[in-house]
């Protein structure tokens, strides 16, 4: 063990009555479980060969505050932030720091049995609802997952009852914003019974003119024939680490679209594992990165077939300036038995400095025969034919190369649903190739 | 579809050919490792000072490594005392001061199909054949020296030409390297050694044929092959052994150094016991193969054809050190039954104007386990580096296996890499046209199975083609479920 996980190890140990004391029974009774865990095997080293690109251990030597003591944070969450998307009617709520945060003058009727609210007074009034959910796909995660579940505290729940429909786009945004180096742990839990149907959108923000790190644990259950889509954009800063990871369980015939967008943050790590338990499961995960100055971008994807006749597609892109890493690594699992899978993987990545590095893994393990998998991946630059053919009608070389990069990244941004949505992204990432997003007016968050 | 399977059953049955053990009096040491087995080896084969030092350094080095864990691979527990590390089958002869070699040993060879007389071969190669631990006949030896080649077994090079082996030995893959490398290191036995000369280019294609005979013995042969300024060779490399029900180790280790405007290429078809249909027995084979395309303008190409062996693990590598320098990779590895493989390449770009292809086929049937794993790394001052590297599956039955595991690390903008893979298996159609036009499911499937591995066996050469493909054929015939 490197030495780091002893001080939260000690943490832990020494706060436990003040960590239990603030929530409810059901997060408390996961903890203990994960602690042993989390003790076994501390943090993930580079020998680790998920963790081999991303050494994730040093993030957390920094002396952060934790707030166990759960002190409000004082914040007027609709006045700060901004950075909405126009013309999208959304029902928002908070995850402030790390604790839910309603925002009232944006919430909106929801259907009837639709639960949203906050995680630790939902465990506390529906704990027979959450039994079956919570920590259920996490306690199987990695040694982050296992230090997100002994100290996670508050977060969001999302339950969607059967054959119930949620036609606004909701909104989960999470900010940091402390005077001291910060270290959170969210939790977010999404079910989505038989036949439903809904859309999230994650936003990542920050004001931290400090030091943060985020771990983020990400449930998701999408029953029989529900379908879910979920847009996560990230536009933290350059100072906070954001360790996310998502776990979906797919049944029969769902659909599940993600689509998770790397903007500003310093150092990244997503984790995304979609199970797919039911035939006839859909799933189709894209992922944008677009790196400059020292960022780290890793993205580790599973898409396990569990049974046959179901189908995956994904597609990550990268764009990396400056001396910004890059890493992607993909695999597919294709169980025995999972016969007639379908299984697509593209990774696409664009380095255009010298100083810019990228890992990518795409990787299949197939233990089935009648299957049609594939992966492509590539690292290049942009077109000099095509620069040159645009200089030669008048475009200058900066725009041509603009309008390529800006090219390059559309085909994730076209996997998005909600056109509202999909404009600001086009224009969020032109701003960002630009140089400007820190420059939108009226805000004070994104810098 | 019964029908076809009685057909895949039949054939899969079918026996390795090359299992027969020959009766050779054979002088094995003690099974067990330590320094005293090291010294004893070394004394055996009466080494100078010089290499007893380097075999001890790795062996005190090993003694500090742990058997990696990372491969897609199931290994037991392989027990290191219990292997011995030195099989001689000529010690009789050479006490008898008889170059003579013993008839059984020749009569294995021609079993084989390995022609260790001169005047018998035909097919223009000269051979290095290896049983066990000792090289046992190197033919058109003399022919070669004319034009200044060396080609002789890496024992007799140690005696020969001490400073060419102790210039490059280990300098492409040093003892440090990896657990197996360190093992080898500490107990090679014999091995090949090629130096072809500046300007030369070989005449003949060289070759090297394997053969473990006596039983619990480990075979750790050791090749080192070095290209001077615009030469050529083609080696050719082949393995073959007894069944057995207990596993045998094969931990060899291959260098090869090319200098400028050289050009080196390296045919293995790798058939040891496989182990029978309950994956009893079989060769385990971890080697490391390693080239270093050190001058400009020089070129390497690794081909491989891997039908034997219980598991298989290497990754033969080109690094690309020289500027407009060039490797290449072409395999085909199939397993069947409960065989594992996790083969692959590694493709180190250094040079400039680098270039690297990578093309793997792998075809899994039974219950086997076949994994793809390579790496192409593009250092910071690669610029201009290319790589493609295609890795296709087939899979025959479901109860197999099929991976890939690439990675790809790029730290030079002007870099293009490009890397696709699929899996897929024998369509019901294909084999439906097929029949259709009056081909039989079995020939039908050897058809389509040679045609899938065409693009690789071209690039042997021609007798080995011709032998790859029938392995090929008898391998994974009957295969298709």
């Amino acid at each position: 063990m490197m030495g780091n996980e002893q001080e939260y190890i000690e943490l832990f140990g020494q706060n436990r009555e003040l960590i239990d004391s603030a929530c409810a029974e059901l997060l408390n009774r996961e903890r203990e479980q994960s602690f042993a865990r989390f003790k076994a095997s501390g943090f993930p080293t580079r020998k680790d060969e998920e963790w081999r690109n991303t050494p994730i251990a040093k993030q957390f030597g920094i002396n952060y505050g934790m707030n166990l003591k759960r002190a409000e944070a004082n914040m007027n969450t609709s006045a700060i932030f901004h950075c909405d998307v126009p013309n999208l009617k959304s029902h928002r709520v908070y995850i402030v720091n790390d604790s839910y945060s309603p925002d009232e003058g944006h919430s909106r009727e929801l259907p009837q049995g639709v639960i949203l609210g906050s995680l630790n007074a939902i465990a506390g009034s529906h704990p027979t609802l959450l039994d079956k959910y919570y920590n259920r796909l996490a306690c199987d995660g990695d040694s982050i997952a296992q230090f997100n579940t002994m100290f996670a505290q508050d977060g969001v729940v999302l339950y969607v009852p059967r054959n119930t429909v949620v036609e606004e786009t909701i909104q989960i945004v999470s900010l940091i914003q402390a005077n001291v180096e910060m270290l959170l742990n969210r939790r977010i839990l999404i079910i989505l019974e038989e036949n439903s149907k809904a859309n999230i959108l994650l936003c990542d923000h920050s004001s931290q003119e400090k030091q943060s790190l985020s771990t983020l644990v990400t449930e998701v259950f999408v029953g029989a024939g529900a379908s879910l889509n979920i847009y996560d954009i990230e536009e933290t800063a350059n100072n906070n680490t954001r360790v996310a990871t998502l776990l979906v369980k797919q049944e029969a015939d769902s659909h599940f679209n993600h689509c998770c967008i790397t903007l500003t943050n310093g150092f990244t790590r997503n984790s995304t594992n979609v199970a797919l338990t039911g035939r006839g499961a859909e799933t189709s995960i894209n992922g944008l990165a677009i790196g400059d100055k020292t960022q780290h971008i890793d993205n580790h994807t599973l898409v396990d077939h569990k049974v046959p006749d179901c189908t995956s597609n994904e597609l990550y892109k990268y764009i990396l300036d400056e001396s910004s890493t890059g890493v992607f690594a993909g695999k597919m699992h294709i169980h025995p038995d999972a016969q007639r899978t379908a299984s697509q993987q593209t990774n696409r990545n664009l380095c255009l400095t010298n100083c810019a590095q990228m890992y990518a893994q795409p990787q299949l393990e197939i233990y089935a025969d009648d299957v049609k998998c594939s992966h492509g991946s590539t690292v290049g630059q942009l077109d000099e034919n095509a620069l040159f053919y645009m200089q030669q009608r008048g475009i200058p070389a900066d725009e041509a190369r603009h309008l390529l990069m800006y090219a390059f990244a559309g085909e994730v941004i076209e996997n998005i649903d909600i056109v509202p949505l999909k404009e600001r992204l086009h224009i969020l990432i032109e701003k960002r190739f630009r140089g400007e997003l820190g420059k939108c007016k009226g805000c004070n968050l994104c810098k | 579809m019964k029908k076809k399977n009685n057909i895949l059953k039949k054939l899969a049955n079918k026996a390795y050919e090359f299992g027969f053990v020959s009766k050779i009096k054979t002088d094995i040491i003690e099974s067990g490792l330590s320094e005293d087995t090291i010294r004893l080896i070394s004394r055996k084969k009466n080494e100078p000072e010089w290499m007893l030092e380097f075999r001890l350094t790795a062996y005190r080095h090993w003694l500090t490594m742990e058997m990696p864990q990372w491969a897609h691979l199931d290994i037991p527990p392989i027990d290191y005392q219990a292997i011995s590390y030195y099989a001689d089958p000529l010690k009789k002869n050479k006490e008898n001061k008889n170059k003579e070699i013993d008839p059984e040993l020749m009569k294995t060879f021609e079993k084989l199909g390995i022609p260790l007389e001169e005047r018998l071969a035909l097919s223009g190669t000269a051979v290095d054949a290896v049983m066990d631990s000792v090289s046992v006949k190197t033919t058109f030896k003399e022919e070669l020296k004319e034009k200044g080649i060396i080609f002789s077994s890496m024992g007799e090079a140690i005696q020969e030409h001490p400073e060419l082996v102790r210039k490059y030995l280990g300098t492409v893959v040093n003892y440090r390297d990896n657990f197996f490398a360190a093992l080898n290191t500490a107990v090679f036995s014999d091995g090949s050694f090629v130096y072809i000369p500046k300007g030369v280019r070989c005449p003949r294609e060289l070759s090297t044929y394997f053969r473990i005979n006596a039983a619990n013995t480990g075979q750790f042969e050791r090749t080192l092959i070095i290209a001077d300024d615009n030469s050529y060779v083609s080696y050719l490399e082949g393995c073959t052994a007894p069944m057995r029900d207990e596993n045998q180790l094969h931990a060899a280790i291959v260098e090869i150094v090319v200098n400028e405007n050289a050009e080196v290429k390296y045919s293995t078809v790798q058939n040891w016991y496989p182990g029978d249909a309950e994956g009893k027995g079989g060769v385990y084979n971890f080697v490391t193969k390693r080239g270093d395309c050190r001058g400009n303008n020089s070129k390497l190409s690794w081909t491989q054809v891997e039908t034997g062996s219980a598991i298989t693990w290497k990754y033969p590598s080109c690094i690309l050190r020289g500027d407009n320098s060039q490797g290449e990779f072409y395999s085909v590895a199939l397993t069947n039954n409960y065989q594992q493989a996790d083969t692959g390449t590694k493709m180190i770009h250094l040079g400039k104007n680098t270039k690297s292809t990578i093309i793997s086929k792998g075809i899994s049937a039974g219950k086997s386990q076949n994994s793809y794993r390579g790496l192409v790394r593009v250092s910071k001052n690669a610029d201009n580096a290319r790589n493609y590297s295609q890795c296709d599956s087939l899979l025959l039955g479901d109860k197999c296996g099929a991976h890939t595991f690439p990675y790809m690390d790029i730290h030079n903008n002007s870099a293009i890499v490009e890397h696709e893979a699929t899996t897929s298996k024998i369509s019901e159609d294909q084999l439906f046209y097929c029949n259709q036009r009056g081909i039989g499911t079995e020939e039908a499937i050897g058809l389509i199975v040679n045609g899938y591995a065409r693009e690789v066996l071209n690039k042997l050469p021609m007798e080995f083609a011709v032998e790859a493909q029938k392995l090929l054929s008898v391998s994974l015939e009957g295969a298709v479920g």
